[in-house]
């Protein structure tokens, strides 16, 4: 998947010129934690977060606009440069930048301008879509051994059952490296059939599994 | 006035899948026998499920949908064709008349309501319906129409009632959830095994309704293993929080039995003290609140032997006021059955003790359905005190 396909295409933008309190109110009042600050071409000349705007109030107990800071420009206090992303990168890129370089959002920029921007809860819920939590499903999990085609071995019992397969993710095994977790959802609220496959043809179910093991 | 309506039709019985599908309306015939063999169920409290009309059905569904159940009941349907509308599923199969047999049980739930709300009985159960996982205009879960979605527009619309709809099925209501998110006159509660594994994966404590209807949708998922205690424990304080917040003028409650230990398709761990306590509270919150107006359906409920006929038996007892049975079951009903059923029955009203080993880790699990019940309410909690 790419950024393009979970990016928010018409972000809300400031001027530099733009004062820190009108940035606040913007922030306010579209329930957003970060802005580009762009100029007339839409170049991206920084990001302000609400937390850049905390930290340069003198007091966190003064939320009043008579701080001078409320009417600075914000290109005073915003992050120039930022890190930027591009709509053909991957998700899983984005994913790792935000998680090395501890930012909360990333303007997509291409062509020079400014087309878009993804922030951590897009991405968040990319992953929630990914588990196929959002579309009704049982959930099976399977240990199963790191060699190719087991998947294919899987698949095959799915579709003996005309079970549609919302997601699958590979984990890797925490107690013995040689094997992988498999953790597939299902469309179906009677999985016992497919189970009972899987376990005919050796496959280790750990869930839905028997009563009195560990969760 | 009678204290309470039984209503059903042989017909109902025309709701089967096939003879393997775990949702078996044989439960209706094996629950009927068992009240009757104790004298608790007589010809005269029983009522026949009228048939929901196309007009009516279209209170939740859409008319090409219908069409499509209607088409496939008929044979001119491929299972290709039906599947984007989920007929002809693993889960929702194709099968002889099944749209005639869906209206069935919806109208018996409609039979229930006009009972109520006419004043003919003061409540009134369904057994047969309780479809809750039905869509607009897909087929889910075993559920092709939803009654209680027609049922509660239903109300709306003739008797301009305002409705809590109460479901305790272990799977959370997703379909009638959904029919009324937006709608500030019907609250729904579900409680059930966290969507973490269990179908359909909704039902989560943030799931609290949309626009209008924002705060009138309750869930209280509740954890894999989770027995009877901590259950209750849930049941009984979202019961009488979200009756206060919400004063309904009526309560529909949906009682799927599948949150039993013997349940083969969930992971709770109950026994048929819920399902005596389940029926005990809200009896007594619907005279409290809503002058009596009560309407029980059904639901889930895979174990068709050992527990639904039992837990079903029960809810039918606290309607009518009658005294709940202990020791034995009737040895007839036993002989009649047992050569049938492919497990041993439990030859007594109560469950054995213990009826499992214990649950490891019982402790974190109460805790942490207490933490999940606290966030659940903390939004009535809050509005309270102002
Ligand atoms: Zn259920």
């Amino acid at each position: 998947m790419i950024v393009e396909e979970i990016m928010n295409e018409e972000p809300y933008t400031l001027a530099p010129t733009n004062t820190v309190l009108e940035a606040l109110k913007l922030m306010r009042e579209k329930k957003v934690r970060h802005l580009p600050v762009v100029d007339e071409d839409h170049h991206v000349l920084g990001v302000i977060t609400e937390r850049d705007i905390k930290e340069a109030l003198p007091s966190s107990l003064q939320d009043e606009p008579n701080s001078a800071v409320f009417n600075a420009a914000v290109e005073e206090i915003m992050v120039k440069n930022p890190l930027v992303g591009h709509p053909l990168d991957f998700v899983e890129e984005v994913a790792l930048t935000f998680y090395e370089s501890k930012v909360g959002c990333l303007p997509i920029v291409s062509g020079g301008k400014l087309v878009g921007i993804v922030t951590t809860t897009d991405l968040l819920y990319t992953y929630i879509e990914l588990t196929g939590a959002t579309e009704p499903g049982s959930k099976i999990e399977i240990r199963v051994s790191d060699t190719p085609g087991i998947l294919f071995e899987i698949t095959k019992i799915f579709n003996a059952h005309h079970a549609n397969v919302q997601s699958v993710l590979v984990y890797p095994d925490s107690e013995n490296t040689q094997n992988k977790i498999l953790s597939v959802r299902v469309k179906t609220l009677n999985p016992l059939a497919m189970i009972e496959d899987l376990r005919k043809k050796g496959f280790d179910v750990l869930w839905p599994n028997l009563p009195g093991v560990s969760l | 006035m009678k204290k309470a309506v039984f209503v059903y039709s042989p017909e109902q019985l025309g709701y089967k899948f096939s003879d393997t599908h775990p949702f078996n309306h044989k439960r209706l015939t094996l629950t009927m026998d068992l009240l009757k063999n104790i004298d608790a169920l007589k010809d005269i409290d029983i009522v026949p499920a009228r048939v929901a009309t196309e007009e009516e059905l279209l209170l939740a569904h859409d008319p090409k949908y219908i069409d499509i159940v209607k088409r496939a009941g008929h044979g001119e349907l491929t299972e290709a064709q039906g599947e984007s509308y989920g007929i002809g599923t693993e889960d929702t199969p194709i099968f002889k008349n099944m749209h005639e047999a869906s209206a069935q049980l919806v109208g018996g739930t409609l039979t229930a309501v006009d009972y109520v709300m006419e004043g003919k009985s003061e409540h009134a159960l369904n057994l047969g319906g309780g479809l809750h996982h039905g869509f607009r205009g897909r087929a889910s879960g075993f559920c092709i129409y939803n009654d209680s979605t027609v049922a509660i527009r239903y109300l709306q619309e003739k008797y301009k009632a305002r409705v809590l709809y109460v479901d305790t099925d272990a799977h959370h209501g997703d379909g009638v959830q959904w029919s009324f998110y937006e709608d500030p006159d019907v609250c729904t509660l579900s409680i059930h095994e966290t969507g973490r594994y269990l179908f359909p994966g909704t039902g989560n404590i943030t799931e609290r309704g949309n626009g209008q209807g924002y705060g009138t949708s309750f869930n209280f998922p509740i954890d894999a293993f989770t027995e009877d205690e901590s259950f209750l424990d849930i049941y009984e304080k979202a019961m009488r929080e979200v009756f206060e917040f919400f004063k309904p003028d009526v309560v529909l409650t949906q009682n799927g039995a599948d949150a039993h230990y013997f349940d083969p398709l969930t992971h709770l761990y109950g026994t048929m003290n819920i399902y005596k306590e389940i029926p005990k509270l809200a009896h007594k919150l619907a005279h409290e609140y809503c002058g009596g107006k009560w309407i029980a359906v059904g639901g889930g409920g895979y174990d068709i032997w050992r527990v639904v006929p039992r837990a079903w038996s029960m809810l039918w007892l606290e309607m009518t006021d009658q005294e709940m049975p202990a020791g034995a079951l009737p040895q007839a009903w036993l002989d009649r059955w047992q050569p049938e059923a492919p497990v041993p029955f439990i030859p007594t009203w109560e469950d054995p003790i213990p009826l499992y080993e214990p649950i490891p880790r019982k402790a974190e699990i109460e805790e942490k359905n207490a933490q999940m019940l606290d966030k659940a309410l903390h939004i009535i909690r809050i509005e309270k005190r102002v």
